[in-house]
C-alpha cells in the first residue's frame, strides 16, 4: 500500500482572548491508499478538526499535510477549493443537501466544478444515484426524503466525482440503528469494491466496527486499534 | 444545470418571498416607466410641429393679452409668410370635468398656417369659413361628446360670458371634424370664429391671446423674433416671441414642475425598494450561509460563489424591471390613443435609463450579500446550524 495523505509535526491552536488553546500538538499520522479509517475521541478531541485539515477546509497552525505527493499546507485557497474538487467526497452528519434542489441536481452540483458535458453529468448522477439505490427518488427534494434517503443522497454526490478519498463526519449521528447500518455497509462497499480511501469521525463504537483501522484521539495523540 | 439554473433554484427557494420581492420591484419600474413616458411626452411638445413657426405673447406672460392690432403690425415684418392669433376660451361641455380644449381664432390665417397639420375636407373647410358660429373639432373629442357635423352644442366657458344670453354657454355649430395630417400629430382641440369672440364677451374685446407666426425659413426664426420684440418695446403690451415648442412648453409647465416630480416620486419608490430588497437578500443571503459553506467545501472557488450571489439579485431585479418595462410600454401606448398625447412613449434613452436602474438595483441590493458570502469561512458557516 502507498501513502494517500499524512500529517508531519501537525499542530491546530485557537487562540482566545489572551488564552492559546491546543487541540493537538507535533501531531503523525499516514493513511494509505484504500483505507476505511474510524477516528474516535472524547467531544472535544479533535476529531472534527483534524477531518477539516485534511480536507483542506481548515489550516494547521504547524506542520505539513501532503496527499499523494501534494502540499496542501502550501496552497492558497483556489488551489485547495480545486484539489478538493477533484479528490474529496464529504460526507457530514446533517447530510447538507441544497433544500431547493433535487436529489439528481444536489448530486450534479459537484460535476459543474468539472468540464464535463451535460450529457456525461446526467450519466453520472444516474449511476451515482443507481448505487445507492435511489434512482427512482431522483426527482425528489429533500424535504420529501427521510434521513437514511437524505444521507444516501448525501453519499451519492460524494461520490459522483469520483474522488479518491471520502471524508464522512459522524455519518450515523442522526439516523437509527438499523438505517446506520445501511449507511455504513454502503461505505464498506465503496471502500472495497471502488477502492475508495475513508476517513470517518465517530462516536458510535458500532459504526467504527466497520473500518479497517480505528484511531482513538486523546489528549492530541492517537492510539491505533484495529477494527474487530 | 448550470449556474444559471443553480441561481434561479436559490432565487425561488421561498417563493412567498421571491414573489413579494418581484411585486415591489415591478410596481416601481412600472411607475418609472409610466412617468418617464409622461416626462417624454411633455418634452416633445410642440415636436409635431413646423420648425418655422414662432408664437408671439404678452411679455408680461402668456394669460395677458396683446390688442388686435399687433397682428397686421406682426405681418409686415419681413420673412413673415404667414401670422395668426388665438385665444384661450377655457370651454367644457355639460360637465367642468369634460374639458375641451377651445380656442378663438382668425380662421383663414389660422387654417392656413396649420394647414400640413390637420386634415379637413374642403366642403367642411368652407362650411366652417362660412359660419360665424362654426366649430371645428377633433376627431377624438366629436367621438367621445357623440357630436356629428351639422350638430349644433353649448360649450360653456370658465372664462367668458357671452353678453348676448348674459350666460357663459356658448352655442356652436359643428362644421367640420379634424383629423391630425401625420401619426405623430394631434387634434385634441376645437377652434371657432374670433369675431364671434369679440363682439359677444363682455370684456376683452379687440384682444387676442397669443400670435403665430409662419417665417419664410427657420434659420431666420430669431432675427425675425428679435425685430418683432423690438417693435413693441417700451409699449403699454411688450412682447415675447419664441419658438411654437418652447411655447408649448411653457403652456405645459403651467401644471408643475414634471421632472421634479418624476424624480421625487420615482426617488422615494426606489430608496424604498433598494432598502426592502437589500434586507430581504442580505437576509437570505445569512439564511443560506451553511449552504454556501457546504458549497464552498466541495469545491467552489469563494469568486464563482460571490457571482452566484450577486446573479440571485441581478436575477431578481431583472426579473422584475424588464416585464415593468414593457408593461409600461404597452401602457402608455394606451394612454396615447386614449389621451392623444403624440410624444408619450417609452423612447429608447428612458428604456436604457430604466435598464440601468436595474443594474444599479441588482448590484448594490446583492453586493453586501455576495461580498460576506466570498470570505465566509468554511470552519464557521458549517459550524452553524
Amino acid at each position: 500500500m502507498t501513502a494517500l495523505i499524512s500529517i508531519q509535526g501537525g499542530a491546530k491552536r485557537f487562540v482566545k482572548g489572551r488564552e492559546t488553546i491546543t487541540i493537538f500538538d507535533h501531531l503523525d499520522m499516514t493513511i494509505e491508499q484504500g483505507d476505511f479509517i474510524a477516528i474516535m475521541g472524547p467531544s472535544g478531541s479533535g476529531k472534527t478538526t483534524l477531518l477539516n485539515l485534511l480536507g483542506g477546509i481548515d489550516r494547521a497552525t504547524a506542520g505539513s499535510i501532503s496527499f499523494a505527493g501534494q502540499r496542501l499546507d502550501q496552497m492558497n485557497e483556489g488551489q485547495l477549493s480545486a484539489w478538493r474538487a477533484a479528490n474529496v467526497g464529504f460526507i457530514f452528519q446533517f447530510y447538507n443537501l441544497m433544500p431547493a434542489l433535487n436529489a439528481a441536481r444536489n448530486v450534479e452540483l459537484p460535476l459543474l466544478l468539472t468540464s464535463l458535458g451535460a450529457g456525461e453529468r446526467k450519466r453520472r448522477v444516474e449511476t451515482a444515484l443507481k448505487i445507492v439505490g435511489l434512482a427512482e427518488r431522483a426527482k425528489h427534494f429533500p424535504r420529501e426524503m427521510s434521513g437514511g434517503q437524505q444521507q444516501r443522497v448525501a453519499i451519492a454526490r460524494a461520490i459522483v466525482a469520483d474522488p479518491r478519498m471520502l471524508l464522512c463526519d459522524e455519518p450515523t449521528g442522526d439516523l437509527d440503528r438499523k438505517t446506520a447500518d445501511e449507511i455504513l455497509s454502503m461505505l464498506q462497499l465503496l471502500n472495497k469494491e471502488m477502492g475508495k480511501t475513508i476517513i470517518m469521525v465517530t462516536h458510535d463504537p458500532e459504526a467504527a466496527r466497520y473500518a479497517s483501522r480505528v484511531l482513538h484521539l486523546d489528549k492530541g495523540r492517537f492510539v491505533e486499534q484495529v477494527a474487530a | 444545470m448550470s449556474d444559471f439554473t443553480l441561481i434561479l433554484a436559490n432565487l425561488f427557494s421561498r417563493k412567498l418571498r421571491a414573489a413579494l420581492m418581484l411585486v415591489a420591484i415591478f410596481f416601481a419600474f412600472l411607475i418609472f416607466g409610466v412617468l418617464a413616458g409622461v416626462q417624454n411626452g411633455f418634452d416633445n411638445i410642440g415636436d409635431s410641429g413646423s420648425e418655422n413657426r414662432l408664437v408671439t405673447t404678452n411679455k408680461i406672460n402668456f394669460t395677458q393679452p396683446l390688442p388686435l392690432a399687433y397682428i397686421s403690425r406682426i405681418r409686415s415684418v419681413e420673412g413673415v409668410v404667414g401670422a395668426s392669433h388665438a385665444n384661450w376660451f377655457g370651454g367644457y361641455y355639460q360637465d367642468p370635468k369634460n374639458l375641451v380644449m377651445t380656442f378663438a381664432v382668425d380662421p383663414e390665417s389660422y387654417l392656413n398656417i396649420y394647414a400640413g397639420d390637420v386634415a379637413l375636407a374642403a366642403d367642411q373647410k368652407a362650411a366652417f369659413l362660412a359660419d360665424r358660429t362654426g366649430l371645428l373639432v377633433g376627431r377624438k373629442i366629436a367621438e367621445k361628446n357623440g357630436w356629428k357635423v351639422g350638430d349644433r352644442i353649448p360649450l360653456n366657458s370658465n372664462i367668458y360670458t357671452n353678453k348676448n344670453t348674459g350666460k357663459q354657454s356658448w352655442e356652436f355649430t359643428i362644421s367640420g371634424i379634424v383629423d391630425p395630417a401625420r401619426e405623430d400629430g394631434s387634434t385634441d382641440w376645437a377652434i371657432f370664429h374670433y369675431d364671434y369672440f369679440s363682439e359677444s364677451v363682455t370684456f376683452g374685446q379687440n384682444t387676442i391671446g397669443y400670435v403665430i407666426i409662419e417665417t419664410a425659413d427657420k434659420a431666420l426664426n430669431m432675427k425675425i423674433a428679435k425685430v418683432i420684440d423690438e417693435m413693441f418695446a417700451n409699449s403699454p403690451a411688450e412682447t415675447a416671441t419664441d419658438t411654437e415648442k418652447a411655447f408649448g412648453q411653457a403652456f405645459a409647465a403651467q401644471l408643475g414642475n414634471i421632472t421634479l416630480v418624476i424624480t421625487l416620486v420615482v426617488g422615494a419608490a426606489f430608496f424604498t425598494i433598494l432598502m426592502i430588497v437589500g434586507n430581504t437578500m442580505f437576509m437570505a443571503v445569512r439564511e443560506r450561509t451553511r449552504e454556501i459553506g457546504v458549497m464552498k467545501t466541495l469545491g467552489f472557488p469563494s469568486g464563482r460563489i460571490f457571482k452566484l450571489v450577486l446573479g440571485e439579485s441581478l436575477m431578481l431585479s431583472a426579473i422584475g424591471a424588464l416585464p415593468a418595462l414593457a408593461a409600461s410600454a404597452g401602457l402608455l401606448i394606451w394612454m396615447k390613443k386614449t389621451v392623444g398625447m403624440p410624444g408619450l412613449a417609452l423612447t429608447a434613452p428612458y428604456v436604457a435609463l430604466g435598464v440601468g436602474i436595474m443594474l444599479a438595483l441588482g448590484l448594490l441590493t446583492g453586493l453586501i450579500p455576495a461580498w460576506n458570502a466570498l470570505r465566509l469561512n468554511i470552519v464557521t458557516a458549517l459550524g452553524r446550524q
